[in-house]
């Protein structure tokens, strides 16, 4: 089989640039700690609403932690509890979320906040919200009828 | 628009016939599918509702649907029966007749499971994840369109077999290579889909089971959503490697390097689900990035292909004269709709290969996952470099498959046609693609969450959307009005079935490309590397399965 002198050569150029961009992402991930989020603690999806720290939902300052402060989520159709929170500016915050039912989105609109919320399984993320204003969350996975009316809100606050 | 006067090969009229019911199903599917979408597009616009109870969710179903499974399964199977039959000779009774049986079953599962979605019965989306749980006919509609789409398959590979037993030592036919390399990758992915269908969302609707595992079944479904987009990818490369050239008077670069690319498809297309799934728990991230780089191994077939496209382009045009770096692009046909409709197709793959890159690497995906970026990449991927490479396709393969013309007419509004879905997909796709980096969820009825400033912005390119899918909505009546003329009123006569030859006719394809031991092996070795552990740890380690919920609005 015969490859023209050129195509070898447009081959050997883009395969390494392909092995640069991989490096770069997978240099990424495991060395800086940018993994997308692949939280592996189970839960059961019928009593989470009794469960730590599930049943009270909200933000709480924790110590001896590498964050400041957790904010647990619980979704179900068609809401988010809590509907609206604040967090202080500058604080580093676990996003810890599930959901009572079906599969919902957690996404924090203009972040890099983006999960998936499946039943049985805990999602978490750490961040740190280093500008002030409204920020809103969306479902961005479809849910039912309200699935575009399933929203909630974080303020963050100095 | 054909002037070649070199002698045609024609499909023979009984496989002609059986290609044209399926291209029947395809646009018809199209017709319904498409005013979905423009319905879609203009309630999210803000400025209109549905009327008589109609939900938004349950046309989204029906667009999804239509336009992902039922167009793109039965066009694909249609055109590589045709193209089978025309590279190898014909089908015999035997696969005839199991094209035709294949074709029905396909039709049944479909109106089975389009009768559920018009019931309320089944407002799932395509994806149909659990835990929402769909009326079991649904679901037993979906098994039978994969069933039919294995029967309709397997009448190319008997013809495939045959030829090769009646031709040994010989490489077979480019284009009936090209066709049984999609339709085995395609029976290899569907497993995925059948087993959580079969095994896991069947006897959970029928009440048999009372949970299901909702992990397993979102992996076992992208072990197939992945693979299905390289299923609807690769005819489109058959007709850009092996047909376009000798549409526009070249010849093929290179024989064995087209077929060494599909062999790559096939190998780098399955076990790369998990791209899917990056922002899901439950996951090992180690696993989610080995995938990822499986994923990102079909850039290599995808430059390949890029280079021989261009390669093809560069030398026609060298030899009709043209100088300079570029002088051989203006020597193109650009009168010639068969060359420009798919033509505009490969432009916009440029664009939407470069958001596939974005998309399937790890953490950016964390910006776009979910987001209308996504609509709008597949939008440019399928909605755009397929299915304007099928309308290319089709206007002269309709009337090859008729006995009758694409004339001087009908080419004009054909290159208008193309023309217009551009201008549509520019605004529309474009303006879903910068919603996305906004945030603006998909699949997503219209809402100003709460009179939020942020969601506030994405009014503008909703209504962009909306105007871009008005024009789309008008490309999709052109392609009808072109379809029902060359199926039913074109002058009679011949149009060809253009098949491109080798620049390098001594040169013979390796033998060892059609060793389908040594892929098939290679790919299921792949398969069992990227999914085994990951998928034992999903079940091992799995919570307490989820009951069925119907959160939709029923009638």
């Amino acid at each position: 089989m015969h490859m023209h002198k050129l195509e070898r050569i447009w081959l050997i150029f883009g395969t390494s640039c392909l092995v640069i961009f991989l490096t770069v992402i997978g240099v990424s991930a495991f060395y800086l700690g940018n993994k997308p989020p692949s939280c592996l603690t189970t839960v059961n999806p019928e009593t989470v609403g009794q469960e730590k720290p599930f049943n009270e939902p909200g933000l709480h300052k924790v110590d001896g932690k590498d964050w400041e402060y957790e904010l647990v989520f619980v979704a179900s159709t068609f809401s988010y509890s809590p509907a609206q929170v604040e967090v202080p500016l500058g604080a580093k915050v676990k996003v810890i979320a599930t959901t009572k039912d079906v599969i919902h989105g957690f996404e924090v609109a203009g972040t890099n906040i983006n999960m998936m919320l499946e039943p049985g399984y805990i999602s978490e993320y750490t961040t740190t919200f280093n500008k002030a204003g409204e920020y809103l969350i969306v479902c961005n996975e479809y849910c039912g009828a309200g699935h575009h009316l399933m929203y909630s809100k974080i303020e963050v606050v100095k | 628009m054909v002037t070649s006067t070199a002698a045609k090969v024609k499909v023979d009229p009984r496989d002609a016939k059986l290609s044209m019911a399926h291209f029947f199903v395809a646009f018809s599917a199209l017709a319904l599918g498409g005013l979905m979408g423009l319905l879609q597009t203009l309630v999210r616009s803000g400025k209109w509702e549905l009327p008589w109870g109609i939900d938004y969710y349950q046309i989204l179903t029906v667009h999804g649907v239509l336009m992902g499974l039922v167009l793109t399964t039965f066009f694909i199977m249609g055109f590589q029966y045709a193209a089978v039959s025309r590279t190898t000779g014909g089908h015999s009774n035997a696969a005839r007749r199991t094209g035709w049986i294949g074709f029905w079953v396909m039709l049944v599962g479909t109106l089975m499971a389009a009768t559920m979605v018009l019931l309320k019965e089944a407002s799932v989306l395509y994806t149909f994840y659990a835990p929402l749980k769909a009326h079991w006919i649904f679901y037993l509609g979906l098994t039978f369109v994969i069933v039919g789409s294995w029967i309709d398959g397997a009448a190319q590979i008997m013809t495939y077999a045959r030829w090769r037993r009646n031709n040994p030592g010989k490489p077979s036919p480019l284009l009936s290579f090209m066709a049984v390399i999609n339709t085995v990758m395609w029976i290899i992915a569907t497993l995925g889909v059948a087993a959580t269908v079969l095994f896991q969302l069947l006897p959970w609707s029928l009440g048999l089971v009372p949970t299901v595992n909702v992990l397993v079944s979102r992996t076992l479904f992208w072990y197939f959503g992945h693979p299905l987009v390289y299923f609807w990818l690769l005819p489109a490369y058959m007709c850009w490697y092996a047909i376009i050239p000798k549409i526009i008077g070249g010849k093929i670069f290179s024989d064995s390097l087209a077929r060494l690319s599909f062999i790559l498809f096939l190998l780098f297309s399955i076990p790369v689900g998990f791209h899917h799934q990056l922002t899901e728990p439950g996951i090992d991230p180690a696993w989610k990035f080995f995938q990822v780089i499986l994923t990102f191994m079909v850039v290599i077939p995808s430059l390949m292909t890029a280079f021989s496209l261009f390669a093809t382009f560069e030398r026609y045009g060298r030899s009709k004269g043209a100088r300079g770096l570029f002088g051989w692009f203006k020597v193109l046909p650009w009168g010639d709709a068969r060359f420009i409709v798919p033509f505009i197709g490969m432009a916009a793959f440029i664009p939407a290969g470069a958001g596939g890159i974005i998309n399937a690497s790890n953490q950016m995906d964390q910006v776009v996952h979910n987001t209308i970026w996504i609509t709008g990449h597949f939008h440019l991927t399928a909605a755009t470099s397929v299915v304007l490479t099928f309308f290319g396709i089709s206007y002269w393969l309709v009337p090859h498959l008729t006995g009758r013309k694409l004339t001087k007419a009908m080419n004009k509004l054909a290159i208008i046609q193309g023309w217009v879905w551009f201008i549509g997909m520019a605004f529309m796709s474009g303006a879903m693609h910068f919603q996305g980096l906004l945030g603006g969820p998909r699949r997503s009825a219209f809402s100003t969450y709460g009179g939020s400033e942020q969601a506030a912005e994405w009014i503008p390119y909703q209504i962009a959307q909306a105007v871009g899918g008005t024009i789309l909505f008008l490309g999709i009546i052109l392609v009808l009005i072109i379809f029902v003329n060359l199926a039913f009123f074109a002058p009679k006569g011949e149009e060809e079935f253009p098949v491109a030859e080798a620049e390098n006719l001594e040169e013979k394809a390796p033998m060892v490309f059609e060793n389908w031991k040594l892929w098939l092996g290679i790919a299921a070795a792949l398969i069992l590397f990227a999914y085994t552990i990951p998928f034992i740890d999903i079940i091992q380690n799995a919570p307490p399965g989820s009951k069925g919920f119907q959160t939709w609005s029923k009638w």
